[in-house]
C-alpha cells in the first residue's frame, strides 16, 4: 500500500527534557492509524510536529513523499493535512457555520483587494461556500447549532465541529489528538461512526491519538504506541493487546 | 453587505448632509473635519486591532508620512494634490511593508515595540529635516479636483466625510467577507488558523499595510486642510489617542472607531469651560470609561438595544 506519512529518526527536547527519541513511524494511505501510550508519551508533541506547530530537532518528515520537514504549518495544510486539538482550539467568537466556512478559505482564497472591493465573483462564492458548509455540518450531524457561537457548544461538539472544519481543508491526511475525551458514551459511539465513515467514504487517512481503548481497538487498522519518547510497539489491535511491553508500560502508570 | 449596515450607512450619509446646513457653526465643522480624519485613522486601526489582534503604537508615523510627503511634493514640486496624496500612500505603504515582515513573522507583540521605534524615527526626521524644522512650513496648496478648488470649510466636511463613508464601506466589505473571517479566526486562535492553511503572518502584514494607508489618506487630507504643517502633530501623543478612540469606540466595530473618533476630538472642545483643569478631566474621565466600559461604547449600546427588543 502507498505511504502517505513517514516519519524518520525524529527527536525533540524541551530544555534538555527528552521527550521524543528517534521516532520512526509509517502511516499507510486509506488507514485509520492510532497512536496510544501513557499520560507524557509525547503523543501531542508528535502531532504538534507533524503538523508543523513544534519544530523538530532532529530528523525527517515526508508527506506525500516530499521532504516537509521545515515547512511552516499552513504549507502543510496547503499539502492536504488536517488536524483537531486536545486542548479544542474552535473559533470561539465565531459561529458553527462560519468556523466550517473558514476552513473553505485555503482553497478559496480570493485575495485581499477582491474582498475589499466585495467584486462580483467574492459574493458568488461566499453562498457555494456557505452551501457547501452546510453540507458538512450535515454531515458532521451539527446542523441544528449552525447559528450557536462555537463557544457555547459542549466539550464534545467542540470536538466534532474541529473535524468539520478540517474537512473544509479537503484534507488527505487527518491529525485527531484525543477527539473522544471529555465525550460520554453515546458520543463517543458517534464520533467512532463518524471516522470510520470520513475514512471510508472519503478516502482520508485518520492518524489518531487516543485513550479509550474500546474506541481504539474497534476503528483502527493499526497501533503505534509511544511509550517516554520512543515507539514500543506496532501492530494490529489484537496483537497490541496481547503485547507485554504494552501491557507492561500501561501497568507501570499508575493512576 | 448586510441590510441593517447598509441602512446605518444611508442614515450616517443623510446626517452628514445635513450636519454642515444646519449646524452653520464654522467652529464646530472645522472640528468635525478633524474628527472625521481621525476616523479615518481609526478605522485603520479598528481593523489591525480588533480584528487582526495587533497593536500598532506608531500610526501617527503613517499619518505624518502622508501629510508631508503630499505637501512637499505639491509645494515644491507642483504635483497636483490628488496624485501628491497618492504617492504619499504609496511611500506609507512600502514603509509599513519594511516594518512589519520582519516583526509580524516572529509571535507576540514585537510589532508594537517596532511601531512604537518607528513613529518616534519618524517624529525626529520630521524634526530635523522636514521644511522648517520643528516649527513647520506653510503654504501648502488646497485641494482641487477636476479643476473645482475646494476650499471652503463646508466643502472640505463633505470631502474628509465622503472619505470616511468610503473607507467605511470597503472596511465593511472587508470584514464581512471571507477575507475578514479569517481575521476573526486569526484573532481567536491562530494555532488553528495556521492549521486550516492560513498564512497568518502574511494576512497581518497586509492589514498592517491597510492600517498604514488609512493613517497616509488622512494624513493628506490634513495637510491639504490646515496648509501649515509642523512635528508635534505626529508625536506619540497622537498614536496612544487614535489607540484610545478604537478602544474607546469598541474594538471590534467599524462604527466604534467613528464614535470614538468624534467623542476624543470633541471631548477638548466640550471640556473649554473646566479652563485650566481641563487635561485633568479629559484624563479622568478617559479613565473612567476605559475602565468601566470594556467592550467599548459601540458594542455596549448595540447589547443594550438587543435586550430592549
Ligand atoms: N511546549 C512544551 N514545553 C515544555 N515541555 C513540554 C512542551 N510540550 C510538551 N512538553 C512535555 O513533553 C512531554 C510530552 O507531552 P505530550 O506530548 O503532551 O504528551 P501526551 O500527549 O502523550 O500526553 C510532557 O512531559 C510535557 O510536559
Ligand atoms: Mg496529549
Amino acid at each position: 500500500m502507498e505511504i502517505i506519512l513517514q516519519l524518520k529518526g525524529i527527536h525533540k527536547s524541551f530544555g534538555g527534557l527528552k521527550t521524543l527519541t528517534d521516532v520512526n513511524m509509517t502511516v499507510k494511505k486509506g488507514e485509520i492509524h492510532a497512536l496510544i501510550g501513557p499520560n507524557g508519551a509525547g503523543k501531542t508533541t508528535l502531532l504538534n510536529i507533524i503538523s508543523g506547530i513544534e519544530s523538530l530537532d532532529k530528523g525527517t518528515i515526508f508527506f506525500k513523499g516530499q521532504d516537509i520537514s521545515r515547512f511552516p504549518p499552513y504549507k502543510r495544510a496547503i499539502l492536504g493535512m488536517g488536524r483537531t486539538f486536545q486542548h479544542v482550539e474552535v473559533f470561539g467568537e465565531m459561529t458553527v457555520k462560519e468556523n466550517v466556512m473558514v476552513g473553505f478559505y485555503l482553497r478559496k482564497n480570493r485575495g485581499f483587494v477582491s474582498y475589499i472591493f466585495s467584486l462580483p465573483e467574492v459574493k458568488k462564492e461566499e453562498k457555494d461556500i456557505e452551501k457547501k458548509s452546510l453540507e458538512i455540518l450535515d454531515y458532521i450531524a451539527l446542523s441544528h447549532k449552525k447559528d450557536f457561537l462555537a463557544k457555547n457548544l459542549t466539550i464534545g461538539e467542540q470536538r466534532i465541529l474541529e473535524i468539520g472544519r478540517a474537512l473544509a481543508t479537503t484534507p488527505e491526511l487527518l491529525l485527531l489528538d484525543e477527539p473522544a475525551a471529555g465525550l460520554n458514551i453515546r458520543e463517543t459511539k458517534t464520533l467512532g461512526q463518524l471516522i470510520r465513515k470520513i475514512r471510508d467514504e472519503r478516502g482520508i487517512t485518520v492518524l489518531v491519538v487516543e485513550h479509550d481503548m474500546e474506541l481504539i481497538m474497534k476503528i483502527s487498522d493499526i497501533i503505534t504506541v509511544l511509550n517516554f519518547g520512543c515507539v514500543i510497539a506496532e501492530g494490529g489491535p489484537l496483537e497490541i493487546q496481547k503485547n507485554s511491553e504494552v501491557i507492561k508500560a500501561y501497568l507501570g502508570e499508575e493512576d | 453587505m448586510g441590510k441593517a449596515n447598509l441602512i446605518s450607512l444611508l442614515f450616517f450619509a443623510l446626517a452628514l448632509f445635513f450636519f454642515p446646513i444646519t449646524v452653520k457653526d464654522s467652529y464646530i465643522i472645522t472640528i468635525s473635519i478633524f474628527a472625521g480624519i481621525n476616523a479615518l485613522v481609526a478605522l485603520g486601526l479598528t481593523i489591525l486591532m480588533g480584528y487582526a489582534g495587533q497593536i500598532s503604537l506608531g500610526q501617527a508615523g503613517f499619518y505624518g508620512v502622508g501629510a508631508y510627503v503630499s505637501a512637499i511634493l505639491s509645494l515644491y514640486a507642483g504635483i497636483p494634490v490628488v496624485f501628491s496624496i497618492a504617492i504619499a500612500v504609496l511611500a506609507a505603504s512600502l514603509l509599513a511593508v519594511i516594518l512589519a515582515i520582519p516583526s509580524l513573522r516572529l509571535k507576540g507583540h514585537y510589532l508594537a515595540v517596532a511601531t512604537l521605534g518607528f513613529g518616534e524615527i519618524i517624529h525626529i526626521l520630521l524634526n530635523e529635516w522636514g521644511p522648517g524644522g520643528p516649527s513647520g512650513f506653510g503654504d501648502i496648496p488646497t485641494f482641487s479636483i477636476l479643476g473645482y478648488q475646494i476650499s471652503s470649510t463646508n466643502d472640505y466636511f463633505y470631502l474628509t466625510w465622503l472619505v470616511v463613508v468610503i473607507g467605511m464601506i470597503l472596511s465593511q466589505n472587508l470584514i464581512n467577507s471571507m477575507g475578514g473571517k479569517t481575521l476573526k479566526a486569526i484573532h481567536d486562535s491562530e494555532t488553528a488558523s495556521l492549521c486550516i492553511g492560513i498564512n497568518v503572518s502574511q494576512i497581518k502584514i497586509k492589514v498592517f499595510i491597510l492600517s498604514a494607508i488609512f493613517a497616509a489618506v488622512a494624513g493628506g487630507l490634513y495637510a491639504h486642510f490646515v496648509t501649515f504643517l509642523s512635528p508635534s502633530t505626529f508625536s506619540l501623543f497622537y498614536s496612544i489617542l487614535v489607540v484610545l478612540m478604537v478602544v474607546l469606540g469598541g474594538m471590534r466595530s467599524l462604527w466604534g472607531a467613528i464614535v470614538g473618533a468624534l467623542i476624543i476630538t470633541f471631548l477638548p472642545e466640550v471640556l473649554r469651560g473646566f479652563k485650566e483643569y481641563d487635561v485633568l478631566v479629559y484624563g479622568v474621565i478617559l479613565t473612567l470609561s476605559l475602565l468601566f466600559l470594556r467592550k467599548g461604547i459601540v458594542p455596549i449600546v448595540c447589547d443594550m438595544v438587543k435586550k430592549w427588543r
